[in-house]
């Protein structure tokens, strides 16, 4: 048994500890946002937010994330500025890989909130989109960036799962 | 409504100015999912009273953007807002079948052009029915009422009646007579509506097949004989039963199946198996004995696709004839969402298997029904396919192989639903690659500065042959033995391979030379191969482009003139070049930069590119690519830009990265780290201008891959004076 705190609230999985947390998202708690792209972490479709750090989930053994904080796609509620951005620019094409994308998008924004395209595209270079949706994904995230800079920062580290917005150094 | 009462109306002849008339036709099957009580005037409409309007979506969605292309289409004409359609995938049903296609199959960049006549005759039929149903009631003439956005009015009166309130009546009446829309009245079409599943796709909400999730389901893995042909030779059960989860092991026709509580489990003893493999015949083929077949193929005859004048003598009486060759590699498709598929298979009460419900991520839901019959040993009636969102496609998930083998898997255990799910290894080593192709190139120019002599003769395995059995079993009605179509079927692919089409595939040039002669030798490794994101394109025009710089290099001429001069019956090809060469800037690149152009006609459409490269030693970066596409109507300009920026990245991808090797008859590489795909601070600066149009629509899905390698060689070209034939393109 391992506990975390998944999306705001603490959970208990039975998964064997050598259970990659991806493979725990999906098969133990059903929560199908994160995708299987590789298995190896070499391309970012499973990419949760690990303590606020955009990690590989398909690589991520979940007894190494005992005790701490997990945000997936899910987490970010559907109306995280981030995710209006991406559907104000119809950025996803087969979508499978923008869980991923959105979620290293956050964890870029909270490092830096103001980045270049060129941090963008360092930030980014991790995660994998076959259909070419990158121009996109520049755009939408130099949307979302504007965005961001015009509310309240906790914005950005808002759990819909959680009662009440919490402050980013606390979900994250 | 019941079943036996409905009417389908179908678009028939036109009478007079544009006018339509509906004509009935018995239904042919019911459409699969369908609503009892619904208005359903035709398979792919349905509105119901309490106010939903269905639209069975014929087509797969895999990021092309059908969903909501097809739906601005069928909506502009039922005069409904198609943000506001409840998409359905469709299931299998005759007259869902594509006109060009033969099948049910979504490829072929063919959804839009051959549904875009059905499609708006079906959603003014429907229109024209609710607006007969609303002049009955209010007792005027159908002339007199007009409508606006799910709702028929009555102006006169400021009367208005929404589609739901007339669903029952409309469900009543006989076909009228329609009349579709004049393009100055669109509403939606051309206007990039705003992308149906945006929103799924952005919150981890779209289900994918990966995400199928159902009671009590369990996991399963297959594990292959890596080389290609090989068959089993002995396992060792006990090397996975009693391992954490695992529930069973067993042989299906392509490898041990492996079922556990969950993936992970099911992985681990995939990993744990022991299992002996015989290589097969393909035992020893490596990629240089690959090309050496490929040179010996070339002595054959080939078969003429195109001749024009008398291409022997022109060549001998040349004064300098060019003769070189360009080869393609194969090329893997990996899709972001690795194959997969779920099934539950069910018994009678005499334990026969009679039914099998399948969820799969397919681009051909008939060919996957035939499957299900074949490796369930079911009738027809008793599969049901239906289809999930495709996370990327790209020509793979036509060949529905992981669809066999749930079924397979799922009838050992019956009454349990399995999904089946293939690591990205399997997906690599397991494709349906784009073949590896080879290429002989002889030409000439004459003292006026143009192409005299063409010659082009390509070694490639024919598509054709695999597909016969997949195309003649969806098309020979159920009742025809199985065990016949499939044999009728191979008997026909055969037959048909050394014409295949899509093998010459821009091979046949657009210039107005006067000696022309272009040919193709089938000639097949043995390596699985099929349909790959624009298909013959992809390597024809690598070649003929490469080529056609070359002759413009021995003429002394410049690549853009040279072929705007030659281009005399082909006008559209003309105004995408100058379109892409004015956008571009052709000719005044930026110190530091070469350019390089090409143009195709793929799928019906127009494109032509401007690659700007630069380069330092033997290393380049694609700086920027401006693109110039005429694919008539532009139905979503911003989804068609999407595709041409996505062709261009997957044919960069293939033009630079490494491609398929092959050793000992199977694939050397695996994963994400040695067949690196294109990433975004690779991701050139990408430029796509829509040409205006109001032709019928034409392809778009596939239509920005063909011009990106050979433009880019032609840039290298420019900057280093190196001419590359080969595939990825390697500066040495």
């Amino acid at each position: 048994m391992t506990s975390f705190v998944l999306n705001g609230k603490p959970v208990t999985v039975q998964a064997s500890p050598d259970t990659p947390l991806l493979w725990v998202l999906r098969d133990e708690l059903q929560l199908m946002g994160s995708k299987f792209g590789c298995g190896a972490g070499l391309c970012g479709a499973c990419s949760v937010l690990f303590n606020g750090q955009s990690i590989r989930s398909c690589v991520m053994p979940v007894a190494a994330i005992a005790g701490q904080k997990v945000t997936t796609i899910e987490g970010l509620g559907g109306e995280h500025p981030v995710q209006k951005a991406w559907i104000d620019n119809d950025v996803a094409q087969c979508g499978y890989c923008q869980s991923g994308q959105i979620i290293s998008s956050v964890a870029l924004l909270a490092e830096n909130p103001k980045p270049s395209e060129e941090q963008i595209k360092a930030a980014l270079a991790g995660n994998i989109c076959r259909c070419g949706s990158y121009p996109k994904i520049i755009q939408a995230l130099q949307q979302a960036s504007q965005s961001l800079a015009a509310t309240d920062p906790a914005e950005l580290f808002y759990d819909a799962s959680s009662a009440a917005k919490q402050p980013a150094g606390d979900l994250l | 409504m019941k079943m036996s009462r409905r009417k389908l109306l179908m678009g028939s002849a036109s009478v007079g100015a544009g006018l339509l008339l509906g004509f009935e036709v018995s239904a042919k099957a019911p459409v699969p999912g369908a609503l009892s009580d619904s208005f359903q005037p035709n398979a792919w409409l349905q509105i119901t009273d309490d106010g939903r309007v269905l639209f069975q979506l014929h087509k797969v969605e895999m990021g092309q953007g059908v969903m909501t292309s097809l739906a601005t289409i069928i909506g502009e004409e039922l005069d409904f807002d198609p943000a506001n359609f409840e998409v359905q995938m469709a299931g299998v049903h005759p007259d869902f079948t594509d006109p060009n296609l033969y099948s049910q199959m979504t490829g072929a960049s063919a959804s839009v052009r051959g549904s875009w006549t059905s499609l708006r005759e079906a959603g003014a039929a429907a229109r024209a029915l609710l607006v007969v149903a609303a002049a009955q009631r209010w007792g005027i003439e159908p002339s007199q009422c007009d409508t606006d956005d799910g709702r028929v009015l009555n102006s006169s009166a400021g009367q208005s009646l929404s589609y739901a309130e007339l669903a029952s009546e409309a469900s009543q009446l006989k076909p009228v007579s329609y009349q579709l829309k004049a393009a100055a009245d669109y509403r939606w079409i051309g206007k990039s509506v705003a992308r149906l599943d945006s929103a799924d796709k952005s919150t981890g909400r779209a289900e994918f097949g990966m995400d199928v999730v159902r009671p009590g389901m369990k996991t399963s893995v297959v594990v292959r004989c890596p080389h290609f042909g090989g068959r089993l030779e002995s396992w060792q059960k006990d090397s996975v039963i009693g391992l954490d989860g695992v529930l069973d092991a067993f042989v299906i026709h392509s490898g041990i199946a492996i079922v556990a509580d969950g993936y992970w489990q099911a992985r681990k003893a995939a990993q744990a198996l022991q299992v002996q493999w015989h290589k097969g015949p393909l035992a020893g083929l490596n990629s240089a004995k690959i090309r050496r077949g490929q040179e010996q193929a070339l002595q054959q005859q080939p078969h003429l696709v195109l001749q024009r004048g008398d291409i022997e003598t022109a060549l001998g009486d040349a004064r300098e004839v060019l003769d070189v060759k360009y080869a393609a590699p194969y090329f893997h498709h990996s899709p972001m969402e690795p194959q997969n598929a779920t099934a539950l298979y069910t018994l009678d009460s005499d334990g026969r298997g009679n039914h099998c419900e399948v969820w799969a991520p397919n681009q051909a839901p008939d060919i996957c029904r035939e499957l299900a019959v074949e490796y369930g040993g079911l009738e027809h009636a008793n599969v049901e396919i239906h289809t999930t969102l495709l996370g990327g496609g790209f020509g793979r998930r036509g060949y529905p192989d992981f669809v066999a083998e749930v079924v397979a898997i799922a009838r050992q255990v019956p009454g349990t639903p399995i999904k089946l799910i293939w690591s990205r290894e399997d997906d690599m080593q397991h494709d349906y690659y784009r073949a590896a192709t080879f290429h002989s190139l002889k030409g000439a120019v004459n003292p006026q500065g143009t192409i005299e002599a063409w010659q082009h003769h390509i070694v490639a395995p024919s598509i054709i042959r695999g597909l016969g059995v997949s195309m003649m079993s969806v098309n020979l009605p159920p009742w025809v033995p199985r065990v016949v179509a499939r044999s009728l079927g191979k008997w026909v692919g055969g037959a048909a391979a050394r014409f295949d089409p899509t093998t010459a595939e821009g091979a046949k040039i657009p210039y107005t030379a006067e000696h022309v002669s272009v040919g193709q030798i089938e000639h097949d490794p043995g390596v699985p191969h099929g349909f790959w994101r624009s298909v013959g394109f992809s390597y024809n025009s690598f070649a003929s482009e490469g080529f056609v710089d070359e002759l413009a290099q021995a003429a002394g001429r410049d690549p853009l003139d040279f072929r705007m001069q030659q281009l005399a019956d082909a006008p559209r090809q003309k105004t995408v070049l100058q379109l892409a060469a004015e956008k571009a800037g052709w000719g005044q690149a930026r110190a530091g930069l070469s350019q390089g152009i090409a143009v195709a006609q793929p799928f019906l459409s127009h494109c032509a590119m401007v690659v700007e490269v630069s380069v330092v030693g033997n290393q380049y970066t694609v700086e920027r690519v401006v693109a110039a596409v005429d694919c008539g109507l532009a139905i979503n300009p911003a989804i068609i830009k999407a595709q041409i920026q996505s062709g261009i990245v997957y044919g960069l991808t293939a033009a630079i990265k490494n491609p398929v090797t092959i050793e000992d008859g199977r694939v050397l590489q695996s994963n994400f780290h040695d067949l690196p795909v294109l990433r975004i601070n690779e991701t050139p600066v990408m430029e796509v201008h829509i040409v205006d149009s109001l032709a019928s629509p034409t392809g778009i899905g596939e239509v920005g891959v063909p011009t990106v390698a050979p433009a880019l060689a032609n840039a290298l070209f420019a900057a280093t004076g190196q001419r590359l034939r080969e595939l990825p393109l390697r500066l040495v």
